[in-house]
């Protein structure tokens, strides 16, 4: 709605063209309109790292609260699997899987959840070893409550805060990762408005059409550094300390 | 009792006022106190968390911080004008002129330096001695406080040493300078009371040898009772009462003293002998202070002239009451006791026929302490804290059973495993004859019901996101197999039977002071009304005043409801006030389980009685030197043979204690169960009897 121009709408006529009142952000070596595309792009960056760090976040709660609550040989096995995927650099292991998974927008939601659950399961397990012992998860067990409600009533509201911060944190990670693959080629393939991808197709003419490059690098900082102020401020106002 | 040269004046507090700033506004923490100490005088200062105490300490030091500010008042050290002094100048003042002992050692010891060193940092920096001679003199200190090995000590880094040594250890830096003021704030509150009972000997011994000035502040009246010749009282900023000990103690002028005095079971108190007298209310939180008498909402005697401020009235020699109404109190036409009904004895049915609430059978708990590697090469055998070590325990229906220990005695971990929150390594536990799996997830619904606890911190007692309404209808829905109506119908009147108004269903519990969310957690464990109540240091992390309304809910809820209660506590006089059966616990073993009173007569356990003997008894009059406890209570992971006291025990007989197990002696005359080798009759032959109140008023 926004953007002027179709995503891959190329404008033969007008290719290369620096930012103009018609072409705000210029017009990259195929004459794409590089606004519209750094729009688009933001559509498919936003879902897919949004989608990624949900699905993360939910795995990563559920192997947590029952690793930390349960413990014993699953919580051994599971942590030990978790610390071993942690063990590689998060690009590492995205390259490593998208290598074998194959290259397309679905493997990079996997791969965002495999690099991610780990993550999220060890913090809100942290936070489950800590309010286990207290008094009243321990009187809860006395009561008879299932593990299930438990689970959800008595452990989950002390995880939240914790684990709402983190998801923001994740998100930003997330964005960056999905650009970092994008960049690298894998994943996302051409002639997607991805804003990693579009960095590195307009790496090639930097000298030339520098206005293609600058734009979406810095669609991607400038999401980045907002996704973490945001992940500051919800700190801020429901952080683990003011919960208290 | 010592009588002082009480010549020169070392402080002297004129009208002292204490702000905080808090978003914009001054809030008073102290208000108007004036008091001055005398060298050579103990000067108590005791109050209730929040009542000021602290505050007055710092602006003493001139140590407030940024938020902080003394808005009016003089503070004279000596000759010394103590606000007029810039920052150098106070750090000279600090340590050599004053010096503090503070209630944790363990954050006041530099962790990362020896012991002895940061002695001789203190003896060289506020001395100017050489090093060879400060070296001496800290030896010298470290003998002074009775550190057994000195040299060792001096040589340790504060982890490495026990509690009570780090605590002698800090009394040395403090005394070394030879101050003109000391400040002891809450030395011995963080000890066991048989460790508290050696370093109140100490304090009392090092201070008769020098000069000082001492203020010494506590919530405990019975450490005041024993060490101070003046008291000061404080309530909610404001200093309520100052008297001599002894007069503060036979004739207390001020309800909230009374009220302090009377609301805490004395040793040798039953509750069939007495009734607490508890204060109602709370201490309102800071800027909340009623206007008038500070004490007024919660004062039993308060009438109208008391919604003008009191002011602090001279109210016979040398003491002060901030009481309108302290010259009816002094000639007792008025008096706060309202007549309280001691009912007779209820006798104990004894139901031959009833089977036991609660039979617990040579019970241990042990912890297997993971092996390193190095372990396992080397092939070592696999080391446990042997956290409980054969306890026989049986509670008959409706009784109370007191467990009573020092930290780490094992009282909790046995709570637990009778709780199935602990897996036991040993023997049974068995409920109405019904042995109890081990496993919490192998209980059923109904032995849930039956059993229920009250936890000792009431921080984590309640989920801080759950309405105080939806914590109490749980256990009824689960347990006791409601519907949600009834249920809800329910909470309304749990929450009367603990003295709770029913819009507290609404409120979560961070809207709740600590003595109301016990209270809660009270009502959640006698909602499913179980059969046997375990309720392990209900009462320990509440304010003074608080206590004693709790502890007479307990009993009456018990006489409500006639289940049986398992009471644990490292307090002698609650448990002695509160239980029918006392079990006295050392290092995972029992070492004598009495009757009700019997805990206060000869003969005892050579444990029970240093343990009796080192309880600060609020009465001055009663100053008798404790028993000591030779050194530190051994690890559980390297359990003593024989008897497990035998390696602090006074009465020490020789090899037999450290090769044998000792037998459960029973005493003929009472029926005590004795764990020791000497004969009851000996035992008896040789222990005076420590307590004279209690049976006598009885």
């Amino acid at each position: 709605m926004i953007a002027p121009y179709e995503e891959n709408e190329i404008l033969a006529s007008q290719a290369r063209q620096p930012p103009s009142a018609e072409h705000w952000f210029g017009t990259d070596n195929l004459g794409r309109d590089v606004f519209s595309r750094v729009i688009l792009g933001s559509r498919e960056i936003l879902v897919l790292a949004g989608l990624g760090t949900l699905l993360a976040v939910i795995c990563g709660t559920l192997f947590g609260l029952l690793t930390g609550y349960r413990g014993g040989w699953f919580d051994e096995v599971a942590m030990r699997t978790f610390d071993s995927l942690l063990a590689l650099p998060a690009l590492l292991l995205a390259l490593l899987l998208l290598g074998t998974v194959g290259q397309s927008k679905y493997s990079v939601l996997i791969v965002l959840v495999i690099v991610y659950t780990p993550i999220v399961a060890r913090v809100v397990r942290s936070v489950v070893l800590a309010v286990k012992p207290q008094g009243f998860v321990e009187a809860a067990r006395l009561g008879g409550e299932t593990q299930t409600r438990i689970l959800l009533r008595e452990i989950m509201p002390s995880v939240l805060p914790t684990l709402s911060v983190e998801s923001a944190l994740r998100f930003s990670y997330a964005i960056f990762l999905v650009a970092s693959l994008g960049f690298l080629g894998v994943g996302v393939q051409p002639p997607s408005p991805n804003w990693g991808l579009m960095v590195k197709e307009a790496r090639t003419f930097a000298s030339l059409l520098p206005w293609a490059l600058f734009f979406p690098a810095a669609a991607i900082s400038i999401v980045v550094i907002g996704v973490n102020l945001m992940a500051d401020g919800v700190k801020r106002v429901i952080g683990p300390e003011q919960a208290d | 009792m010592v009588t002082k040269s009480a010549d020169r004046c070392v402080l002297d507090i004129k009208g002292l006022t204490v702000a905080y700033q808090q978003e914009g506004e001054w809030l008073e923490a102290v208000r108007e106190v004036s008091l001055s100490i005398h060298s050579g005088e103990t000067y108590g200062l005791v109050g209730e968390s929040g009542s000021g105490k602290t505050t007055l300490i710092l602006a003493v030091m001139n140590y407030l911080g940024d938020r902080g500010s003394i808005r009016s008042g003089e503070i004279q050290l000596g000759d010394i004008d103590l606000l007029s002094l810039n920052d150098t100048q106070l750090r000279q003042v600090w340590g050599s002129k004053i010096a503090l002992v503070p209630q944790n050692p363990q954050s006041a010891l530099n962790p990362s330096l020896q012991v002895g060193d940061q002695l001789i940092e203190i003896l060289r920096y506020q001395l100017n001695l050489s090093k060879k001679e400060a070296e001496n003199q800290a030896i010298e200190w470290l003998e002074r406080v009775h550190l057994a090995d000195p040299i060792r000590v001096a040589e340790s880094y504060p982890h490495q040493i026990s509690g009570g040594m780090q605590q002698r250890a800090m009394i040395a830096m403090a005394l070394c300078t030879a101050p003109d003021l000391l400040i002891l704030d809450e030395p011995t509150t963080n000890l066991d009371v048989t460790t508290q009972a050696v370093i109140l000997d100490l304090i009392r011994e090092l201070i008769q040898d020098q000069d000082t000035g001492v203020l010494y502040v506590t919530h405990n009246l019975g450490v005041i009772a024993q060490i101070c010749d003046r008291v000061a009282v404080m309530y909610d900023s404001d200093l309520v009462e100052d008297a001599a000990t002894h007069d503060l103690f036979s004739q207390p002028l001020h309800p909230y003293t009374q009220g302090l005095i009377d609301s805490i079971p004395h040793l040798g108190d039953t509750k069939d002998s007495i009734q607490l007298r508890a204060i109602s209310g709370q201490i309102p939180p800071i800027g909340e202070a009623p206007s008038g008498c500070v004490f007024r909402t919660r004062c039993p005697i308060a009438i109208e002239i008391c919604n003008s401020r009191p002011p602090l009235y001279l109210a016979g020699d040398a003491r002060y009451s901030r009481c309108h109404l302290w010259e009816e109190i002094d000639r007792h036409e008025i008096s706060t006791h309202q007549p309280t009904l001691v009912g007779t004895p209820v006798p104990i049915p004894t139901q031959e026929e009833q089977p036991l609430t609660l039979e617990v059978n040579d019970l241990s708990i042990h912890f297997s302490i993971r092996r390193s590697v190095a372990e396992v090469i080397r092939r070592q055998p696999a080391r446990a804290v042997r956290a409980v070590n054969q306890v026989d325990l049986d509670i008959s229906p409706g009784s109370t059973v007191g467990l009573v220990g020092e930290s780490g005695s094992g009282k909790t971990t046995i709570a637990r495993g009778i709780m199935g929150l602990e897996a036991k390594s040993n023997g049974s536990i068995e409920l109405l004859q019904i042995p109890l799996p081990d496993k919490l997830s192998q209980r059923d619904l109904e032995t849930l019901r039956l059993l229920q606890i009250v936890f000792q911190n009431p921080q984590e007692a309640l989920n801080p996101y759950l309405p105080i309404g939806e914590t109490l209808r749980r256990p009824l829905i689960r347990l006791l197999g409601l519907s949600k109506t009834e249920a809800d119908a329910r909470v309304g009147e749990l929450l009367a039977a603990v003295r709770l108004p029913p819009s507290y269903a609404g409120r979560l519990p961070g809207q709740l002071s600590g003595g109301e969310i016990q209270r809660v957690a009270l009502a959640r464990a006698i909602a499913s009304n179980p059969e046997l109540l375990v309720l392990d240091e209900p009462i320990s992390s509440l304010d003074v005043s608080v206590q004693a309304a709790i502890l007479n809910l307990v009993g009456e809820l018990q006489s409500d409801h006639q289940n049986s209660l398992l009471f644990i506590s490292h307090d002698l006089a609650i448990v002695g006030y509160l239980a029918d059966q006392i079990a006295v616990i050392y290092l995972g073993s029992l070492m004598e389980v009495t009757g009700p009173g019997d805990l206060f007569h000869p003969p005892h356990h050579p444990y029970t009685e240093a343990l009796l003997s080192s309880i600060p008894q609020v009465d001055p009059a009663s100053r008798e030197p404790p028993i000591y406890l030779e050194g530190d209570i051994p690890t559980p992971a390297e359990l003593p043979s024989g008897c497990p006291f035998h390696t602090r025990c006074p009465r020490f007989l020789g090899e037999i204690c450290t090769t044998t197990t000792p037998p459960w002696q029973v005493d003929q005359s009472t029926g005590k169960r004795i764990f020791c080798h000497i004969p009851p009759n000996d035992l008896a032959a040789v222990q005076k009897r420590i307590i004279t109140r209690g049976s006598s008023d009885a």
